[in-house]
């Protein structure tokens, strides 16, 4: 038994059964990065010493008997949620040498659950990307195919996950970056709704988009992942303060006698044919399961890809105004005063894709523009989170795919903003709406790359998304693949 | 054009943002093409729609005041580029 390859669900029963010990757990990961890290680039930071003594910690609690839902899991975490002693970069030069003197929430709740971190995996500078090439610590490959990008901006983290270099991980997504990656590497990934998991210790890219949310194996676990981390936080104002199920109850109910909606603006023309087969077969079985698929329409689709380009770029705007060279980070040297220090150091400290999108934002927000683009963005905004609740009064869940391609190749929109920017086009709508979604395995391309489809529900409705995966992922009996590294 | 170099100048200027002239010109046109896409917005129909700033409105979080301990001078200059005694340093900011 390859103890890296199975999931938090197999490796708790395990432990439980005295089989494992969180040592033999961590020592079988470590030995997998050892033998396919130089190839697949999924860390920044590699959390070992830690992880070790961490695992020794948990087969202590496991030998007395205290056994929590995560104790002695490896799990990784996207080196944008700050780690107390370990370096947190954000993927950015300017952020290179930065040490958190405070753990996330998140970090916290999954050390209070009993995990043990192994690492912090690479991902598109400040999260803005999607393909985790705009990384200041080089790219990510795809283990399915490692001409390939894996998707972003968690990209690390997802490819983490489908390499077995950790059990589960840890992403946040802003416009698909949990879920796009999660398609393109054939693993779980769930956005839950907006406020529903704490963004405190969250280095900030677009505060009213951003979420935090896991990566898995399957749905099972997805469900482990976010009884762990989801819930309302005094430190962090947004987060909402709702009593939180447990998710692990949704996962037999099954979807007999469901409406699932089907948007049409969804399934164009332009979509990788290969996925529109998959979509089909998800559709089939999901009717399979008792669940009647209706015809439905978000008619302001068209308008999300240019409301978040605007929304997201202002807001990062704004917050990356911090990355001044004076409290923590990079310094460009040899300043002759304060606002050219200011300049040199954002100018040498910051890539490409974060300094367009700082400009595009700045822009969109500066004066005499304000009305045209952010108030706009900002009203369009209001009438695609009002489709979102016209639609729910029709179906139980919405079906799309999670990606219009399978992964692309390294290098391929590297010189197209735009068409980089059009990769998130089925998961944007989700964050600018609030809502939750999840992105689940639904077969292989032709040339073997993972499919996604994306399963979308009404705010704090996570329930019903594993609900639905979960009967899906049983159903779909998907062919067990594994990349070939 | 949506947007010219001088105006690329300008708000590089107000981002804090330095551009070598070849970089300028490559913006310029970056930021031309993806702001002629965003020109699709002026179809859509807002008239008396509210602008949404958050996808869940709270209003008013209010928590407990609570006195916790801080991060503490040592530990808050832990990470500066410069500090001296209990100051973050910077470079001269007046004549």
């Amino acid at each position: 038994m390859i103890l890296n390859r199975l999931t938090i669900h197999e490796l708790q029963n395990l432990i439980r059964a005295g089989e494992a010990t969180s040592s033999d757990i961590v020592q079988s990961v470590f030995e997998r990065i050892d033998e396919v890290e130089g190839r697949v680039h999924s860390y920044i930071t590699l959390m070992k010493e830690h992880a070790f003594a961490e695992a020794a910690r948990a087969d202590q609690d496991i030998k007395a008997g205290k056994i929590k839902a995560l104790t002695g899991i490896p799990i990784a975490l996207k080196d944008i949620v700050c780690t107390k002693g370990f370096l947190t970069t954000c993927g950015s030069h300017i952020l290179h040498n930065y040490m958190p003197p405070y753990d996330a929430t998140v970090v916290e709740k999954l050390k209070e659950a009993g995990a043990v971190f192994t690492g912090k995996t690479n991902m598109d500078e400040f999260a803005m990307g999607s393909s985790t090439e705009t990384s200041y610590f080089g790219i990510t490959r795809n283990p399915w195919d490692l001409d390939r990008i894996p998707g972003g901006s968690s990209g690390g983290s997802a490819a983490a996950v489908a390499a077995d270099e950790c059990i589960a991980s840890i992403g946040s997504d802003t416009g698909g970056s949990i879920r796009q990656p999660a398609a393109l590497c054939g693993v779980v990934g769930m956005k839950p709704t907006y406020g529903r998991v704490s963004r405190f210790g969250l280095i900030a890219f677009a505060s009213s988009l951003d979420q935090i949310g896991p990566f898995t194996k399957d749905v099972e676990d997805c469900a482990i992942m976010m009884n762990a981390i989801a819930g309302y936080d005094p430190r962090e104002s947004t987060s909402v303060p709702l009593a939180v199920p447990d998710y692990t109850e949704f996962l037999p109910r099954g979807i007999d006698g469901w409406k699932v909606g089907i948007p049409k603006e969804y399934f164009i023309e332009g979509i990788d044919p290969d996925v529109s087969e998959a979509m089909q077969r998800v559709i089939t079985t999901i009717e399979g399961l008792g669940a009647a698929c209706v015809g439905i329409s978000l008619p302001h689709t068209e308008y999300c890809l240019a409301v978040y380009y605007i929304i997201a770029p202002a807001e990062a705007s704004s917050n990356l105004a911090r990355y001044d060279g004076v409290k923590y980070g990079f310094r460009s040297q040899g300043s002759s005063d304060l606002l050219d220090m200011y300049k040199k150091t954002r100018s040498a400290g910051f890539g490409a894709e974060v300094k367009r999108r700082i400009m595009i934002g700045t822009y969109a927000l500066s004066s005499g523009y304000y009305d045209a683009y952010y108030k706009k963005a900002s009203q369009v905004r209001a009438l695609i989170k009002r489709d979102f609740e016209d639609a729910f009064t029709r179906c139980d869940a919405i079906l799309t795919p999670t990606s219009p391609t399978p992964a692309f190749k390294i290098g391929e929109k590297m010189d197209d903003p735009l068409q980089m920017y059009l990769s998130d086009i089925f998961t944007i709508s989700t964050n600018l709406a609030g809502i939750p979604g999840i992105s689940v395995p639904c077969g292989f391309t032709r040339e073997g790359l993972p499919i996604g489809a994306q399963f979308l529900a009404g705010h704090f409705e996570e329930g019903k998304l594993i609900q639905i995966a979960s009967a899906f992922e049983k159903q779909a009996n998907l062919e067990k693949r594994r990349p070939n590294l | 054009m949506k947007i010219t170099k001088d105006e690329v100048e300008y708000v590089a200027h107000l981002a804090r943002l330095d551009f070598s002239e070849a970089e300028k010109s490559k913006f310029t046109s970056q930021l031309n093409d993806i702001l002629m896409y965003m020109e699709k917005l002026s179809q859509a129909d807002t008239v008396g729609v509210e602008p949404m700033s958050h996808a869940i409105a709270l209003q008013n979080a209010f928590r407990d005041d609570i006195v916790k301990d801080s991060l503490g001078h040592d530990l808050s200059l832990s990470n500066a580029p410069e500090a001296r005694g209990p100051f973050f340093r910077v470079p001269k900011v007046i004549e």
